[in-house]
């Protein structure tokens, strides 16, 4: 609340200051998500749905391939992909193909959309084709917030923008919880507690880093943002508690458990110029940085990785890199938040 | 024309230091009488409107519109966009240049102000102050004023170069028109769609900084200083942020003609009002922080705010229903301006209704020159809003007289109804259910 000075006219300063509360009108409240089965930011998830989902996907990991083939037999779930994508895309699709859906992809490069429709167009005819829940990647954050208003379908955030990417977010928390933990099915906020985990780069640009440094610290997890001025502001470290900055790599790196390297979003970068060398000098991880400083932490990275910017050959190949378990659990992951889509009540079940 | 009596009501005329129950007579266009209650000389066969219990002001004066017309018609037309202000108790309103084609000629500004137009209440042009309002070459003010335009400005283009600008004030000055600056450093917003902040970092949007709006505000009162020259006139449109502001009270304390309007909407809304990507929450210059939005109150209740102006941005509903990034910027604002300003300046942070009505009316029309405008003294133009100060109503974007429906204030709670609306002596709008009474 703060307080003004009314009455100090600078032209007819006759009155004297009077100091007044101002009482702003208030923020609505959100009517997000309009559908129970939607996943748009990881903030929409309780510890116990994070907990559910975990379990459901260690389930549905060791389910019969052929029981598990039922439980969305013949559903149909729709891919809308503005951006290209291998893992995310790839993995959702295999996810529901394994719950026994039908699964249909609308790239924005073979699709009406390169004809000018609109998000809310191709949403609804996707609705009208019984689509049941829509995987939705695109290039403008926010999108999916869009997408389930006006469909009220189920929608499962694929990546938008440089906002939020949610089911990266559970894939690398069950891969941390695989390397530092012996439960990997439940979570409470003590979890990650005494864990220090970096996310290193251009977190600017980055959604993975935005769910990530949403969704860890809830766990107990101290999130270390390490990154130059241009990819990474300091209010940043305001997006919500348990967030720090350190600018020095080393020192960062000398005190992580988990370090998350991020890919340079050169397709983001928006005119802004970047010393590629100086980056690579002051935060690339290489093999002796991480076997001086880092020798037991766990090196992830959510893809597409570019060898030898952001990290070398041999640290991604190493012994502590987590990189292609983070792409398995991505498949026991969305396996979960596709079933939780279509059995919540907002799916047919 | 019938003459039109105004009795029992409470006639508040800021301009005039009036604030007292008066009869008021309406005819040909004009004010041609003010007397105590039922003390009216000539009004015989005058039609009468009952205004007991009700306040009579100036009709409300908006400087900064986008009727949308020429060349935009399924936002706005000259005729919704006037019917939705006379709704709002605005008898002028200042049309913005932004049109297709821009409003750079003589030609353009009268077609505006043609009868074929059907405008509820008056239109004034704001012509554009360069060509296309690409910021290079400087249109013929002179020709601008004579075919009827109030002032000139880029509006949505801001004039970054510092000589072309420079020139505008000047050329301007000289032919006695003031020039309106849309202060927005567009080098520093480039595929930016809200404020700069925590909160546009955590929506992953990119942010306009405020020093892109408050760095062209002092650049262009550094300017104004240079000149030298008593006739310049900078008027700094939309301001919102405390910087600016704190910009604009300086250069008046230096003595110079700089002045200023705030939209309903930063005086009211922050950048958290933009939630989970609400394109209603998205305009240029962006809600603002907190500390920003607390700034307009504060200046608006210490009197370095010149002018409420609504920036009245219609859009048509596809066009708001898209990604935020792509959605345009702006938002409807003429029905609600008076409401959220007696609702929240006068009730809330006690703002006298006299200073409310002046900032709404006598202010604008002194600041743009708009003679006989903004205040009910005998001879004036007989523009005139009478309405119920304490009602309480709910706004329904549904039920607008605009073509558009793009406001954040749908839902909202607003005090102050308006009855009658009167542009020179003819109803223009009639609120619901009331009707005059022949005698």
């Amino acid at each position: 609340m703060a307080t003004v000075i009314a009455n100090e006219d600078p032209m007819n300063a006759t009155a004297a200051p009077v100091r007044r509360p101002i009482h702003p009108p208030p923020v609505a409240p959100s009517h997000f998500p309009y559908n129970a089965g939607s996943l748009l930011s990881v903030q929409d998830l309780t510890l116990e749905a994070i907990s559910h989902l975990l379990s459901r996907a260690t389930a549905l990991e060791e389910m019969d391939p052929l029981a598990r083939d039922r439980i969305l037999l013949k559903r149909r779930i729709a891919l809308l992909f503005y951006e290209s994508s291998t893992r995310t895309r790839t993995s959702f699709e295999l996810a529901s193909k394994s719950l026994g859906a039908d699964t249909t992809l609308v790239s924005s490069l073979s699709s009406s959309i390169e004809k000018g429709e609109t998000l809310k167009d191709t949403g609804l005819t996707l609705r009208a084709l019984g689509a049941e829940a829509i995987i939705l990647r695109h290039n403008s954050s926010g999108a999916p917030w869009l997408l389930e208003e006006v469909t009220r379908l189920p929608v499962l955030n694929a990546g938008d923008g440089m906002h939020e990417h949610p089911t990266q977010a559970l894939l690398d928390l069950r891969t941390i919880l695989q390397r530092l933990r012996h439960s990997i099915d439940t979570v409470a906020e003590d979890t990650l507690s005494g864990v220090t985990i970096t996310i290193v780069g251009d977190i600017l640009h980055s959604r993975v880093a935005r769910s990530n440094m949403l969704l860890l610290p809830r766990l107990g997890a101290q999130v270390v943002l390490c990154g130059p001025l241009p990819l990474l502001p300091e209010l940043a470290a305001g997006v919500g508690p348990g967030i720090a900055i350190e600018r020095d790599f080393e020192s960062a790196l000398g005190r992580s458990q988990v370090v998350m390297m991020l890919r340079i979003q050169a397709e983001r970068l928006a005119g802004l110029q970047l010393d590629l060398e100086e980056y690579k000098a002051g935060y690339q991880l290489t093999g002796q940085r991480l076997a001086a400083l880092a020798p037991s932490a766990v090196v992830m990275h959510p893809g597409p990785i570019i060898r030898g910017m952001e990290l070398t050959a041999g640290v991604a190949d190493g012994v502590q890199s987590a990189i292609l378990e983070q792409v398995r659990n991505g498949v026991a992951i969305r396996m979960a938040v596709v079933e939780r889509a279509l059995t919540m009540n907002g799916g047919r079940a | 024309m019938t003459a039109l009596a105004i009795r029992n009501g409470h006639l508040i005329d800021p301009a005039a230091g009036i604030d007292a129950p008066k009869d008021i007579l309406l005819k040909d266009g004009k004010v041609v009488e003010i007397a105590g209650p039922g003390k009216l000389k000539s009004a015989n066969g005058a039609e009468v409107l009952d205004a007991t219990g009700l306040t009579v002001a100036p009709g409300l004066v908006d400087i900064h519109v986008h009727l949308r017309e020429p060349g935009q018609g399924y936002k706005e037309t000259i005729a919704t966009g006037t019917a939705a202000a006379a709704a709002g108790g605005f008898t002028s309103v200042a049309a913005m240049p932004n049109t297709i084609p821009v409003n750079d000629s003589p030609e353009t500004t009268r077609w505006m102000l043609a009868p074929e137009r059907n405008a509820s209440i008056r239109v004034f042009p704001i012509g554009a102050a360069t060509r296309g309002s690409k910021g290079e070459a400087i249109n013929d003010f002179a020709a601008l004023k004579s075919a009827g335009a109030v002032a000139v400005t880029d509006d949505g283009h801001p004039i970054l170069k510092d000589g072309v600008m420079r020139e505008t004030l000047a050329a301007a000055a000289r032919v006695g028109l003031s020039v309106i600056q849309h202060a927005e450093d567009t080098r520093l917003t480039k595929g930016c769609s809200m404020n700069a902040g925590p909160m546009a970092f955590k929506l992953g949007l990119r942010g306009m900084p405020p020093e892109a709006e408050s760095g062209l505000v002092e650049r262009d009162i550094r300017l104004v200083s240079e000149l030298r020259d008593a006739r310049v006139h900078l008027h700094v449109a939309h301001t919102s942020t405390a910087a600016a502001v704190a910009a604009v009270r300086q250069a008046r304390r230096n003595g110079l003609r700089v002045t200023c309007e705030v939209a309903p909407h930063h005086f009211l809304l922050t950048e958290e009002h933009v939630g989970l990507y609400s394109t209603h929450a998205k305009m240029n210059p962006p809600l603002r922080s907190a500390a920003d939005r607390d700034a307009m109150i504060e200046a608006i209740l210490d009197g370095v705010v010149d002018a409420i102006a609504t920036d009245h941005a219609p859009h048509a509903t596809h066009e708001k229903e898209v990604e935020f990034e792509n959605a345009p910027n702006g938002i409807t604002g003429l029905e609600t301006a008076l409401g959220l300003c007696l609702r929240w300046l006068h009730k809330e942070w006690k703002l006298p209704l006299g200073r409310v009505l002046s900032l709404l009316s006598a202010q604008p029309a002194a600041l743009l020159g708009l003679k006989g405008r903004g205040t009910l003294t005998v001879g004036s133009f007989a523009d005139v809003v009478v309405f119920d100060p304490k009602a309480e109503w709910t706004y329904r974007a549904a039920d607008t007289r605009s073509k558009s429906r793009n406001t954040p204030f749908d839902g909202w709670t607003l005090q102050g109804k308006v009855r009658w609306t009167i542009s020179e002596g003819r109803i223009a709008h009639r609120g619901n259910g009331q009707s005059s009474i022949k005698p």
